[in-house]
């Protein structure tokens, strides 16, 4: 056994660097298949908005940590290859992120006055060049707190990602915590270091949300 | 050929018919004023001319193309239809330069470079030079639809579609709008326009249709049905706007 030491601390920050790149995956990819299922879900036909709406329902309808196993145990299953634990945990936060943001995305684009799309169509817009001209960035106004408020919950989420053995920085606490038996020291630095990436985030959501408020 | 032909048009909300076999005429240089009351599908009629409600029964042309076919098709045309809201339906993100020159850009009449001139111009004709720069919440109501008809301005239109344009504005601005419209008119511009301001029915328009019940009940040049309306409808509809 050993005390806590610099040593340490050096691992906590690998372990958040580690944090970082799989929350900047994830809300790439999740903002990817978000956007997708935002147009998708407010599509014209039919049948679109329901095959979105039903894949929808099963990722929301099953916990993230059985997510995370399922892709961690299902990837070298069904694509017959071992995959580094990374791309396996990316794959599942992207899939969570993206039906979350594809929500909230949603629901601002919905937000958005139907007239807006009338008017853009009546000068002979395309549904494109109406959606990424006129829609979208009155969208996106709308959606940014919530969009930043999820930023904040997928932060916090990856720490389950310590369960398939992926070293970040809840997984890195408890590698140093196992060495020294210093647990509530060991934790209470990582829920710190935790504390102080996501509560300016917290922050800026709620004015965005105040200064939108204000303006709307 | 007439601009815009109305053929046998049959539309639907639901349940509910709104349009019962409508046809109409529109010739190039017509000022046409569609009045009626509320529900009478007068509204309705204006939006499937550039396609914005589509129809159950019947074709409707605008220079000889029909409306209600391929959606390519639609955008082009719709290129060559103003319409304007009762809303003004402005983009609110947008300045008014931008919201202006959005279209014409995107569809290549005019470049990047030259919008800033098209924009100038349009506003030019709407007396609003000064607010190129302002975003629409800057504007008064009636400021906001001078820049929604520039912006239609902008598209060089052949035709121009008005729906209920001076409803929504305080009493002391709709004459600015309905000036604009009238300086539109006399330059030759096709209108169309679904309106309750009977002033400027008689004054301007060079057909009335008078709409009830989803049809068209009478029409005819202003003079004639505003002083011989041949139905006991029209003649109570004029009655009870007086």
């Amino acid at each position: 056994m050993r005390t806590l030491s610099l040593v340490d601390l050096m691992a906590f920050l690998e372990g958040l660097q580690w944090t970082l790149v799989l929350v900047v995956l994830s809300f790439v990819f999740g903002g990817l298949l978000g956007l997708a299922l935002a147009l998708l879900r407010t599509s014209n036909i039919a049948p679109v908005r329901w095959v979105a709406s039903a894949f929808l329902q099963l990722v929301q309808g099953v916990p993230l940590l059985a997510l995370l196993m399922f892709f961690y145990f299902g990837m070298p299953v069904f694509l017959g290859v071992e995959v580094p634990s990374l791309t396996a945990v990316t794959v599942a936060f992207s899939i969570y992120s993206g039906v979350f943001l594809g929500e909230i995305w949603r629901g601002g684009i919905q937000a958005v006055k139907y007239t807006q799309w009338e008017a853009a169509a009546s000068l002979g817009l395309s549904r494109w060049e109406q959606f990424v001209f006129v829609i979208a960035p009155q969208a996106l106004k709308i959606s940014l707190p919530a969009t930043v408020g999820f930023l904040v919950q997928l932060i916090k989420g990856t720490s389950l990602a310590s369960v398939v053995g992926f070293v970040e920085l809840t997984r890195a606490g408890q590698i140093a915590s196992a060495a020294t038996f210093q647990q509530l020291l060991v934790y209470s630095i990582i829920a710190a270091i935790y504390f102080a990436i996501c509560f300016p985030l917290t922050q800026w959501s709620r004015s965005l949300e105040a200064r939108l408020n204000g303006t709307g | 050929m007439a601009l815009v032909e109305i053929k046998n048009v049959r539309k639907s909300f639901g349940a509910l018919e709104v349009l019962k076999d409508v046809s109409l005429t529109v010739e190039e240089g017509e000022i046409v004023t569609i009045i009626g009351r509320s529900g009478s599908g007068k509204s309705t009629l204006l939006r499937c001319i550039n396609g914005l409600e589509d129809i159950q029964d019947g074709e409707i042309f605008v220079e000889g193309q029909q409306v209600h076919a391929k959606m390519k098709k639609l955008r082009e045309l719709r290129q060559k239809v103003g319409i304007v809201f009762q809303a003004f339906n402005l983009f609110p993100h947008l300045t008014v330069e931008r919201n202006i020159t959005l279209a014409p850009i995107r569809t290549g009449r005019v470049s990047k470079a030259g919008a800033r001139a098209l924009a100038e111009k349009v506003l030019a004709q709407v007396g609003l030079s000064e607010k190129i720069d302002a975003y629409p919440e800057q504007l008064s109501g009636g400021q906001q639809q001078r820049v929604a008809i520039a912006r239609c301005l902008a598209m060089s239109p052949d035709l121009m579609l008005f729906d209920e344009v001076t409803s929504a504005l305080d009493p002391e601005l709709v004459g600015e709008v309905l000036k604009v419209m009238e300086d539109m008119a006399s330059r030759g511009m096709t209108m169309i326009l679904v309106t309750h301001e009977m002033a400027f029915a008689r004054d301007v328009a060079t057909k009335i249709v008078f709409m009830h019940q989803g049809r068209v009940w009478e029409e005819g040049p202003p003079s004639e049905l505003f002083s011989n309306p041949k139905t006991p409808e029209l003649k109570s509809f004029i009655g009870s706007n007086h």
